[in-house]
This record gives C-alpha cells, structure tokens and sequence, in this order.
C-alpha cells in the first residue's frame, strides 16, 4: 500500500498497464509536455517515448482514430479533456466504437478507453461541469465507470484498459487531490462490482463519483441520529451491480439514490427501475432521488452551491423516509 | 507504367464482378427480396480496382454505405456478401450489419459504414496502428465528394498530416451527395484543392480509367509505405444510379447522365485490352459469364442459408460474454 492522491492513483494505474502491455497508448490534448489539464498525466511522456501523444484539439480525431486503432490490435486510452466536450466525438462513440462489434458480427473488438473528467464545484459554469453518465450508460456496447477513491481508481483503470470492450472513465474534478491508500504495482478491480464504502442497516443510499463522499458525510451525520445508513457505490454503472443494490435493500427496505447529475432521466431513474422491477417487496417506502435540478450547471458559487447535492440535501431525504 | 497482361485482366475480373453483384443487388432489391438500404457502387468500379490492386491482404481499408465495390476489390467473398444483403446467419456480420455495415477485419476491411465521413478518422486511427507496430501495412480511405465536407474529414487530414500516418485518402467524387450537386455543395471544383490546407500532395484522376487510378494509387501508397505520410487522391467518377434503389434521381441533369454513361469504365478498358492484344472478345466473355456464375452461385448460397435465431440479438454486444 502506498499513499497517493486520486489523479496519483490514475496515474499509476495507466503506468503499469503501459508497462505491462506494449499496445496500450495514451493520447488527447495536452496529455504529454503540459501533464494533462489537471496534471493527471505528468510524466508519463518522458516514461514512455512515442507512446504518449499531445493531440491538436480534435475530438472527433482522437476518439475515431482510437477506434481504428483499437480495432487492429492496439489498446488506446484516449482523453477527452472535459466531459463536456463528448458532444463533439459522439458519433465515433456512440456510432462506431461501440457498434463496430455487433454491426461486425462479433468479428471485432474495439478495446478503447475514453478518459474525461466531470463535475463541478469549481464555478467552471455550464460547459466544464457536467455529470452526463446517463448519456453513456444509454449505448448498449460501452462500459460507464466512474471511481470515488484513489484505489478504486487505479484498479478501475487497469480493468478498463484491459476490457476487451470501449469503457468510458469518469474522473472527478473535486477528487483529483484526494488522498488514499493504494496497492502498489498491478491492481485491478472488477468492472461491475459494487463496493459498500459505508455498512448500515436502517437506508441504502445509493451514490457515486463525488456524491460517495457527500453521501459518507451525510451518512456519519445521520448516526449521529441513530439512523444507520449503508452507502453503496456501484462503482460502474454498466455493467451495475444490481444484487449488491438488492441485497442492501433487503437488509435496509429503504433507498435513496444521489447523483450530481441532473434529475430527469438521470441514472437515478435506471436505479429506481431496476428496483422497482426486481425489488418492489423489499421497499418499504418510496424511492428517494436527491440529484441537481434540470438546469445547466451556473456560474456563480452561490448559484452552484443550490445547484449541488449536499449533505443537508441527502440527510433531509433521508428523514423524510422516517 | 506499362501494366502487364496479368494485371489488366485482373483488373477487368474486378470491375466486372463489382458490376454484376451490383446488377444482381438492383434486381433483387427491386424484387424485394432484399431488406434495408443499398446504395450501389456501379459506374465506379475502376475506383475501388485500381486503388486496392495496389494493396496487400494485410493493409487496411475503410469504406462508405456506396461499400460493396471496395470490399469486393479488397478479396471480399460475394457469397458471404450477399447472404449479408439478405440478413442471413452465414453472412459476414451474421445478419447484423447489413449491406452498410459489412466488414472483415481478417481482410482489412474494417467496414463499411452508414455514417458519412466517419472513416476517416478511423482510418488514420488504423494507420496509426501499423505504424506504431511497425508493421509495414497502409490504410487506405475511401469516401465520397459529399464526406470531404465533414469535420471528420478534416480532422482526419490534419492528424494524419502532422503525424505522418501511412493512409491514402482516396475520394470517390461521383458529384452527388445524395441528391445535392458537387457544385451546391462546394465552392471548389477540384477536392483534392483541400490537400494543400493540410501540406500533404493532393491529385485529381479520372476516376472511370482504371490504369489512371491504379497509377496515382501507386504514388500514394508508395509514399505512404516509405514514411512520407498521407496524401489525397480525388477520382472523378459518377454514380450511375440513385443514392439509394429506389431513388428516381430526378435532380440529376439528364444530359450529364447521358455523357458519363459513354464513359463507362468497363468498356474502355476492355478496349484496352483487346487493342493491346491481351484478350479477344471471346475471352472477356468468358470471364463475364464465370463471373456470372459466381454471382449466381452466391445467390443461391444466400437465399439456401439460415436465418439467424432471434436469440443471437443479444449477442456480439459486449467481447467476453
């Protein structure tokens, strides 16, 4: 075990598979000389000559480059500098790289891994700051994974490098700094494994990404009150690890799902049908959403502060089940 | 370039089986026996000939939904193609692709594609692979006169400029995106124009001449393959049919059609041919009529296999399961 911050931990997941494997490249804008917008990737262009490339601003070139590249043999880790700039390369995405196998006839593989960041919380306003995992999870073909600590980020990273599918991966801007122990050398979790980050007994609350950790405070506040809260983070949202999310439920009856992500048609709403579905006898209460509301992200702190689930927001979902 | 007696007749066996699998498309679409799209490649043929006679089963081509001439040019097997236009089990993609959609990575192909531009991205993504392996293959593009207008084309270019990938842009401009006129779409005659935006050599050819394409490819997979980087070679041809079976193509200057009609590739260089004394009539014939039977074999072979089992929908999403 080693400490290391998130953006460490990310870091030193992409090191060791570029060690291990030959084919594994990192490319985007600014990845290499400038260590990536956030200093995620600092370094590794020295560690790794030719294998780390500074891109001109070309979405759409870097993440349909990538697919060509992956469907010959190579395995790219392709960097989208902020989530919000997907839009630009959707279609590669969402047209080629994860159709690309099925329209194929299972006669191809498309091992890329999309790595962005989302989030806010950093008066980035509406273009930097956004939670959009929903869009991704809605392509049957693609991998959404999105790690709340260090570990799970490096061995989210191995796994999403080694899958044999396109996986894309979500870092978080409020996270980058956290710090965290970490397994040294090669470390690889699961994709669709669920962790439980807090055990309980009395509500499951789902979250994920940042929210883990607003969802953790809220959770400590609320033993405080005698109510005990499980809080599960999927870890992945394709594939979900539903059965971790049912047998919560049925220790706890009660659930509430957070995410940054705006309301309507968030994952949330996938969550609450899955358990609607699959687990209606287990609740004993209505489903709970706590996410922002259906507006872009704002500018002023003030503003994004209403914006942003909090703990006040999820302790107060929570009661309300009481 | 003098192009041997092989080498021509090669060719003409090409352009020929593109044309009668793409004749046997119309009929059978038109018959309804066929599900979906098809847009045809006929007239064009001399294109898609002359550019992957210069390849190797190991390089790479990306193609369009217009796909089937550059996967037959490419070694694609027309029994596996048509029972791919009838969404049958034993086609390439298993019925799931279609006539847009079909590919054979083991060939290089690495599809066609429903998508406007979107090969060529990928396409400098393939490049990038064999030249970061170090293996020697190329990659070539093809796509129309209405996907030069896409971003993709010229993200594509400038990537593939700066880091000297081993691709060939090759644009089919056969003068119709759809049913919009090279002339409404673009304020430029020549497309290959565009190559000097991105300081790579860019060339126009007749694209209904076979040997003329066949010779400008050369050039471009030559550089390529040294390390020289892409270039852009513009083929002027013609789409012969609508965008789509189907289509009138009412919007088409029927005195145009006409005049591209005279210059159908197959005949001139059939003519070729026989001028230079390397077959007679009797001889094209001949391979006109295995070529048919070929054809018809492959239909035979579609409308006999199966259907795929409703089951197989759910498989071919994800590698691993």
């Amino acid at each position: 075990m080693k400490k290391m911050t998130y953006a460490e931990a990310i870091r030193d997941g992409i090191r060791v598979e570029m060690k291990r494997d030959a084919d594994v490249y990192l490319c985007g804008e600014d990845v290499g000389k400038f260590g990536g917008c956030f200093g995620v990737t600092a370094g590794l262009v020295d560690e790794f000559p030719g294998r780390v490339l500074d891109t001109p601003i070309t979405e759409t070139a870097i993440i349909g480059s990538a697919v060509g590249a992956a469907a010959v043999g190579l395995r790219p880790v392709a960097e989208i500098m902020f989530i919000d700039f997907t839009g630009v390369c959707m279609d590669e995405l969402f047209n080629q790289a994860v159709k690309m196998r099925y329209m194929f006839g299972g006669k191809a593989k498309v091992p890329l891994v999309l790595k962005t960041i989302c989030g806010g919380g950093v008066a980035a306003a509406a273009q930097h700051s956004q939670c959009m995992e929903a869009w991704f999870t809605h392509i049957p073909g693609l991998k959404t994974v999105m790690p709340a600590t260090p570990a799970d980020a490096k061995g989210l990273m191995a796994a999403a490098i080694r899958d044999d599918n396109p996986v894309i991966y979500i870092e978080h801007k409020q996270l980058l700094g956290l710090s965290g122990d970490v397994p040294e050398g090669e470390y690889v979790i699961p994709l669709g494994k669920a962790d439980i980050k807090r055990p309980g007994s009395d509500v499951t609350i789902v979250a994920w990404s940042w929210m883990v950790h607003r969802a953790l405070a809220a959770a400590e506040a609320l033993a405080k009150e005698g109510i005990s809260a499980e809080v599960i983070d999927p870890r992945t949202l394709v594939p979900l690890d539903k059965d971790a999310i049912l047998a919560s439920l049925a220790k706890t009856h009660k659930l509430v799902i957070v995410h940054e992500a705006v309301r309507t048609s968030g994952f949330g709403g996938e969550i609450a049908a899955v358990v609607a579905e699959q687990g209606f006898d287990l609740l004993d209460a209505p489903i709970k959403r706590v996410t922002a509301p259906d507006t872009p992200v704002p500018f002023s702190p003030v503003l994004e502060k209403a914006f942003l689930p909090d703990e006040g927001k999820i302790i107060q979902a929570v009661k309300e089940l009481f | 370039m003098q192009l041997s007696k092989e080498n021509l007749l090669a060719f003409y066996q090409t352009m020929v089986t593109v044309r009668t699998f793409e004749n046997k498309a119309a009929e059978l679409f038109a018959a309804g026996k066929l599900p979906g799209f098809v847009h045809l490649y006929i007239g064009e043929e001399a294109v898609a000939t002359g550019v992957c006679a210069n390849l190797t089963a190991q390089d790479y081509i990306t193609s369009t939904h217009r796909g089937h001439g550059h996967l037959i040019a490419k070694g694609g097997k027309v029994d596996l193609m048509m029972a791919e236009l009838y969404g049958k089990a034993t086609g390439y993609c298993k019925g799931k692709g279609g006539s847009m959609h079909i590919a054979d990575v083991d060939l290089g192909i690495l599809g066609a594609n429903g998508i406007v531009g979107a090969g060529q991205p990928i396409a400098a993504g393939a490049a990038f692979a064999c030249k970061y392996k170090g293996s020697g293959a190329i990659t070539v593009c093809f796509f129309g006169d209405g996907a030069s207008n896409r971003g993709t084309f010229h993200e594509a270019m400038n990537l593939a400029s700066i880091w000297k990938l081993p691709v060939v842009f090759v644009c089919e401009n056969n003068m119709y995106g759809i049913s919009n006129c090279q002339r409404d779409h673009m304020n430029i005659c020549d497309i290959a124009d565009r190559a000097a935006a991105y300081g790579i050599p860019g060339v126009t050819v007749d694209g209904n001449d076979v040997v003329a394409v066949f010779e400008a490819a050369a050039e471009g997979v030559k550089r390529a393959r040294s390390g020289d980087g892409p270039s852009l070679i513009e083929c002027k041809t013609w789409r012969w049919r609508g965008h789509f079976e189907g289509d009138p193509a009412t919007y088409k200057n029927p005195e145009e059609q006409k005049a591209w009609l005279q210059k159908d590739p197959i005949p001139r260089l059939a003519q070729k041919i026989i001028d230079l004394g390397y077959a007679t009539d009797a001889d094209l014939a001949q391979i006109a009529d295995a070529v048919k039977a070929q054809v018809a074999a492959a239909v035979a072979f579609a409308e006999s296999s199966p259907d795929p089992v409703p089951a197989d929908v759910l498989t071919d999403v994800y590698a691993g399961q």
